[in-house]
């Protein structure tokens, strides 16, 4: 994953509280290998009818390369499928401005490079109702926490720790193996000091 | 030493380092994973890495798991073998579709005694929390977290802040944890607990089986938690003791010693504190599309111009999306179908609860009955539950996810009813275009019987409860 620090793209507003895991990306999707792409799975069952016809009405549909999402509370609670930032991602999402997020979707998205802001509530009631249905222009940037939609310039809230990775692109593996020792030493005192935590040989067999 | 809580305790006992930052480094005591975890595993491929600790590493088949025979189609079939084929190779105990062991991830951890009191247990899966049900460190973690587990057996994580929802007072008969759940969620909101880890407490938690403590956690996440915990005590160390990879001996009586010192200590400091009154719990019932949209099935639908003005929206695209109008009884709403199953209430003493209420009586709808496991299907048909659910017209069916979360062909169809004693209500959870109403076990076997939501309570006179 490459870091980034500054975005500038399309902003566009998903008038709803509460979009959760489900509907960013319904279970029936999920056993398609990421390799063939989850951006037409995004929101798929408010993107598109029964029949499998784009609702025009639908933002996503209406503004078709928007890459910065202003939503309402609660985004992105429920499951911890990392799919559904997926599907953002690969749809072209970078950023998602909001004033809560579900918290495992939160560190999903960092690990895939997707910033989810927090916004205050108040900021998102007057971005949503400015932002023109085509859209409008977005410009973020993640190292001073600020952003710009169409011709407001707003302020938002991440993690230090969510932002330093964000930025620097980090792989947490490789990350780790730096302390490959510190590791090491704890599994022999751990298994020295409480034995009883590793599982007992008895039931432990694989099966035929 | 400054008071601690448990959630002090389980953190310093796994925390490797501490970055300048506050992220910690914990280790991780058992990694759960079933048929979602192929992007991870995947990941870890395109690494060329090998899986750190399999012998901490525990297969299941649950998500995709068919209830009805073999897999019906070629992708359900391939998710499965995927999973299987991925435990083999990296030499990790898979409990796949023949093997007794086999059930839900969150059921067959503490049925196998893989689930103790003190461990970090992560799985990628949300409902991970129900483990804390034990006293132990327990979350749900996301696919590229997942292949760092594999990868390292530890996790990145910053610690959240304490929270602690203390129950007093008893619950009234025919109210169980599921109510219990759906109550604080209904009242704070369905983040009303984000950033948070939840200890429960008081006497009602106390007075809980380990299946309802279970079922209590379970839900945190619905509140936005990601940690749901109750300290150990007596009850937990008997459910736990002579499980199949629970310790024995010399390390049972160390094991019940360290676990004996997490409880929180009498004056350690929670960020939150929130009290609720068990006895004022009512049955509840969901109405609309979150879980926080939940009420006591003696209430009626809200009106959204009533509600909040923020909340009006919502409230009306809710409504819509479940075929309800505003002001009309919860107890009316006719239903056309039911589900029994989930890791949410699909263990033994569920399956009671709704046997207790369904003994000698017939349902008017449809209904299917997942198990949660093999064991507690093994359990339930020596008890002759099973006879009681098909002679009142349901299915008795397999163990697995099922129509919980709808991947293995168990569905609601399109602008169907069901009550269902699932964990999510989201709009197209149980299928595209599906109407959930989540509910306890005995009230789903009364919507059963009757067609319609409706309190138990009455109908448990002269029956016990279970
Ligand atoms: S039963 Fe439902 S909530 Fe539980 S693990 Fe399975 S899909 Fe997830």
């Amino acid at each position: 994953m490459s870091g980034w620090t500054r975005h500038e793209g399309k902003a566009v507003a998903l008038d709803r509280e509460s979009i959760d895991t489900d509907q960013l990306i319904p279970a029936r999707f999920m056993s398609t290998p990421r390799s063939e792409g989850y951006g037409p799975f995004l929101l798929h069952d408010l993107r598109f009818d029964a029949e499998g016809t784009p609702v025009e009405t639908f933002p996503l549909n209406r503004v078709s390369e928007s890459s910065v999402l202003i939503t309402r509370r609660n985004f992105g609670s429920g499951s911890s499928r990392e799919a559904a930032v997926y599907a953002l991602v690969d749809f072209g999402i970078r950023a998602v401005l909001a004033p809560s997020f579900g918290d495992i979707f939160a560190s999903n998205a960092v690990n895939n490079g997707l910033l989810p802001a927090q916004v205050d509530a108040g900021v998102v009631d007057a971005l949503i109702a400015d932002l023109p249905e085509t859209g409008a222009s977005a410009r973020i940037d993640l190292a001073d926490g600020t952003a710009r939609i169409g011709d407001r310039s707003i302020t938002f809230e991440i993690d230090p720790i969510w932002r330093k990775k964000l930025i620097n692109g980090w792989d947490d593996i490789d990350l780790t193996h730096r302390h490959a020792d510190a590791i090491a030493a704890d599994r022999v005192n751990r298994a020295r000091r409480s034995p009883w935590a590793f599982p007992s040989g008895e039931g432990h067999q694989t099966t035929a | 030493m400054t008071a601690q809580t448990l959630l002090d305790k389980l953190w310093m006992s796994h925390e490797i380092i501490r970055r300048d930052d506050g992220a910690s480094l914990l280790w991780v005591d058992r990694h759960l994973v079933h048929e979602g975890s192929h992007h991870a595993f995947a990941k870890l491929e395109a690494r060329g890495a090998r899986v750190a600790e399999p012998g901490l590493t525990f297969g299941v088949v649950d998500h995709y798991a068919p209830t009805r025979g073999r897999p019906g189609r070629p992708e359900i079939a391939r998710m499965i073998a995927t999973l299987e084929h991925n435990a083999a190779a990296h030499g990790i105990t898979c409990f796949g579709l023949d093997d007794p062991r086999q059930g839900i991830v969150h059921v067959i951890g503490p049925e196998q005694g893989l689930t103790l009191p003190g461990l970090l247990i992560n799985c990628g899966d949300s409902h991970t929390s129900t483990h804390g049900a034990f006293g132990a460190l327990a979350f749900g973690i996301g696919a590229t977290e997942v292949a760092h587990v594999l990868a390292t057996q530890t996790i990145w994580q910053k610690k959240p802040a304490a929270m602690r929802i203390r129950f007093t007072g008893r619950l009234g008969p025919g109210v169980g944890a599921k109510d219990m759940a759906l109550c604080w969620i209904a009242k704070l909101g369905a983040d009303g607990a984000r950033g948070h880890a939840i200890e429960y407490t008081g006497e009602a938690v106390r007075a809980l089986s380990m299946e309802g403590r279970m079922t209590l956690c379970n839900l945190s996440i619905e509140g936005g938690a990601r940690f749901g915990m109750i300290a150990p005590d007596a009850a937990t160390f008997a459910h736990v003791k002579g499980r199949p990879f629970a310790p024995e001996g010399n390390a049972w009586d160390d094991a019940v010693a360290t676990w004996s010192t997490l409880p929180s200590d009498p004056d350690a400091a929670f960020a939150r504190e929130i009290t609720l009154d068990a006895s004022d719990i009512a049955p509840i019932v969901t109405w609309g599309t979150s879980p926080e949209d939940a009420l006591p099935v003696t209430a009626t639908v809200p009106d959204p111009d009533r509600a909040p003005a923020k909340q009006a929206d919502r409230v009306r695209a809710a409504l819509d999306y479940m075929g309800l109008s505003a002001g009309q009884p919860l107890s009316e709403i006719a239903v056309d179908q039911v589900f029994i199953g989930s890791c949410t209430n699909a263990r033994i003493e569920d399956l009671r609860a709704a046997a207790a209420v369904l003994a000698g009586r017939r349902a008017r709808v449809p209904g299917l009955v997942s198990p949660g496991s093999q064991q507690v299907k093994a359990q339930a048909e020596a008890e002759g539950l099973d006879r009681i659910f098909m002679e009142a017209g349901l299915e008795w069916v397999g163990a697995g996810c099922s129509m919980c979360v709808a991947m293995n062909g168990d569905t609601v169809p399109p602008g169907k009813r069901c009550a269902s004693t699932t964990n999510r209500n989201f709009r197209g959870r149980q299928g595209r275009g599906a109407r959930t109403h989540l509910m306890s076990p005995a009230m789903v076997a009364a919507a059963a019987i009757t067609g319609h939501l409706t309190d138990v309570r009455p109908m448990l006179a002269g029956r016990s409860a279970a």
